[in-house]
């Protein structure tokens, strides 16, 4: 298990072995706001790094999340179907979103101390 | 302190909410009956018909206009208060255009009646035509389009046809700044281009070298409004559309903005080979309403055969309708809003060429000084002069003190004022834009950016809820998360589900 770390699309990614997981920063989902409705990718379905995986909608925009690295999806956080909320109240913990197995190790995110002079 | 823009004398204003009318409703009463019935009774056997009584409100009439009435003291409106909404030009429309409308010679008189029978309504239409062409500097004009995304369809399409009657149908591309309103890009997709997406420098302003690296032998026009969507003039216009032209392409101009420039400088001048004006904005109809609105569409001389029609013109035995030969198609019935043409021309009579000379410059000269004001209490979001509207942002106290843009607006509310436009441009963060308009005075610009203060300062207090903001109208703020997320359109499904969440 390695630290969280940041993308400058404002993702966060925790990796384990070959896999890992992924979600929106509290930065992100503040300017966000309240999330409403959120578009899950399936499991297996391939991505290369950059590419959009998850769909976020909130009151007044739609964002896209994207992909840290070449990956394959394992598992989709349904709860998040039914309670977009998560990502408001916990976007690193039950927020998260997907995890995915490892295609092509990119583990080149910035660390939360770099993201944090980032997005300030 | 007294200013004449300050609406916190409104009933508005610490008002108790309006019942809706579903909860006036009395079973039984009525605002009007039928007649007893005297013919026959037949029974219509369908599937479709329903039996269930629809759930319509039942209220005398008497009831029914004072709801009514009591809903419209609750308006803000433009004739109430100051209403600094920036990209609308909400300013003063003088009564006397709107008298003039009113007389039953134009109203009552019908689109579909011979020219030979109508020639003070086809004078009219000419003479504001000539007006028009002159203060945006070009050779013909059609008012068909009711408004103006309709003028920019309009000029898309003249463009269109235009390319492929000179065979240039490789030419797919539209150019649209990152600040422009979103009906640029619409109204390009609804014609049948590609939007292409040209950057804004530090300045504010078209990124020059982006917009070269973007055009190409494709690149059949571009959209731009000058003064731009920052409120800052295009200083480098010229530039701009000869860079356009030299791939043979064709500038568009939206008049979104031609309350800034009107009697200063011309778009046609600038370059720009077809232009739309909102009448409806600058020139003396009220709008906001959702219409009738007015956004005639002028171009050079070479496009003229491409303008929707009927278009006026002058014949030896007087004045007529005339289709252009390769017109793209009407935009609208008959020849346009009427009425609000005849406002347009009672407005530029009424001002003379002396007024409208002054027009831009005086709507300018307020906005410089509202922004030398406000940008005391609030930042401004480019270091630049602005024309008749400016941006500031709010970013700033959005992370010293969680304030938003839409708090600001929403607490200005309880002031009185009407808010100004809030996230647009969408390239600025946090942007509040401001747009004073020629109309208002220098009392009512001082209070608004006094009040602006008075907010700032509340908003920082340590107890504040921005949430409650704003406190002392009949209605708060809305909840916009259950709307958004369950979208219901029925009013027992909304009340069921305010229960239940």
């Amino acid at each position: 298990m390695t630290d969280t770390k940041y993308l400058e699309t404002h993702e966060w990614y925790k990796i384990s072995d070959n896999t890992f997981t992924v979600g929106i920063s509290d930065f992100a989902q503040g300017e966000l706001g309240d999330i409403v409705f959120i578009t899950l990718p399936e499991v297996g379905q391939e991505f290369k790094k950059g590419d959009s995986i998850v769909e976020v909608e909130a009151t007044k925009t739609v964002a896209e999340a994207y992909a840290p690295m070449d990956c394959v999806i394992t598992e989709v956080n349904s709860n998040l179907e039914t309670e977009p909320e998560l990502i408001n109240n916990d976007p690193v913990g039950d927020g998260w979103m997907v995890k995915a197995e490892i295609s092509i190790m990119d583990d080149s995110g910035m660390s939360y101390s770099e993201y944090e002079s980032f997005i300030s | 302190m007294f200013s004449g823009g300050n609406a916190k004398s409104l009933p508005l204003v610490g008002g108790l909410s309006e019942p809706t009318i579903n909860q006036l409703s009395n079973p039984g009463r009525r605002a009007s009956r039928f007649p007893k019935l005297d013919v026959p009774v037949t029974e219509i056997n369908n599937p479709a018909i329903r039996n269930d009584k629809p759930l319509l409100p039942e209220v005398s009439e008497h009831d029914l206009v004072m709801h009514y009435s009591r809903l419209a003291h609750r308006n803000f409106a433009v004739d109430l208060g100051f209403y600094p909404l920036g990209s609308c030009t909400m300013k003063y429309n003088p009564r006397f255009a709107d008298s003039m409308a009113n007389l039953d010679t134009f109203a009552n008189s019908h689109p579909s009646t011979p020219a030979e029978f109508t020639q003070g309504n086809l004078e009219i239409l000419f003479e504001l035509e000539q007006y028009l062409i002159e203060i945006t500097g070009m050779d013909f004009a059609t008012f068909q389009p009711p408004a103006g995304a309709s003028g920019e369809l309009t000029g898309l399409l003249i463009i269109k046809k235009y390319l492929e009657e000179n065979n240039k149908t490789n030419k797919t591309n539209i150019i649209v700044p990152d600040s422009a309103h979103g009906t640029n890009p619409a109204s390009a997709k609804m014609a049948g281009f590609e939007v292409v997406e040209v950057s804004t420098d530090d300045r504010g302003m078209v990124n020059i070298d982006d917009l070269k690296n973007l055009v190409d032998e494709n690149t059949a026009g571009l959209m731009l409004t000058n003064p731009n969507t920052g409120g800052l003039f295009e200083e480098h216009i010229s530039e701009i559309s000869n860079i356009i032209h030299d791939v043979g392409g064709l500038v568009y101009y939206d008049g979104a903005n031609l309350n800034a420039i009107v009697g200063v400088c011309r778009p046609g001048d600038m370059g720009f080979d077809i232009v739309h004006s909102n009448l409806h904005k600058t020139f003396a109809t009220p709008h906001g309403g959702g219409g009738p609105g007015s956004g005639p569409v002028a171009v050079k001389g070479f496009l003229k055969e491409y303008l929707p029609g009927p278009i006026v013109i002058k014949e030896e035995n007087g004045l007529n309708w005339y289709t252009p030969t390769s017109s793209i198609g009407r935009m609208h019935g008959y020849h346009g809003n009427f009425l609000v043409a005849l406002r347009a021309l009672v407005y530029m009579k009424l001002l003379g060429k002396e007024g409208l000379d002054k027009l831009g410059a005086f709507a300018v000269l307020n906005a410089r000084y509202l922004s030398s004001v406000v940008s005391k209490v609030i930042p401004l979001a480019y270091n630049e002069p602005c024309m008749h509207e400016f941006v500031t942002t709010v970013k700033h106290l959005k992370k010293s003190h969680k304030i938003k843009a839409s708090d600001v607006g929403k607490a200005l509310l309880d002031k009185g004022f009407h808010s100004p436009t809030i996230y647009f441009p969408l390239i600025v963060e946090e942007a509040l834009m401001f747009e004073p308009t020629e109309t208002q005075s220098v009392d009512t610009l001082d209070d608004l950016a006094e009040t602006l203060k008075v907010i700032i300062n509340e908003l920082q207090g340590d107890d504040i809820s921005l949430e409650e903001y704003p406190k002392n109208l009949p209605v708060g703020r809305p909840n916009e998360l259950i709307p958004a997320k369950h979208l219901t359109v029925n009013w027992g499904d909304f009340e069921l589900l305010e229960i239940t969440e």
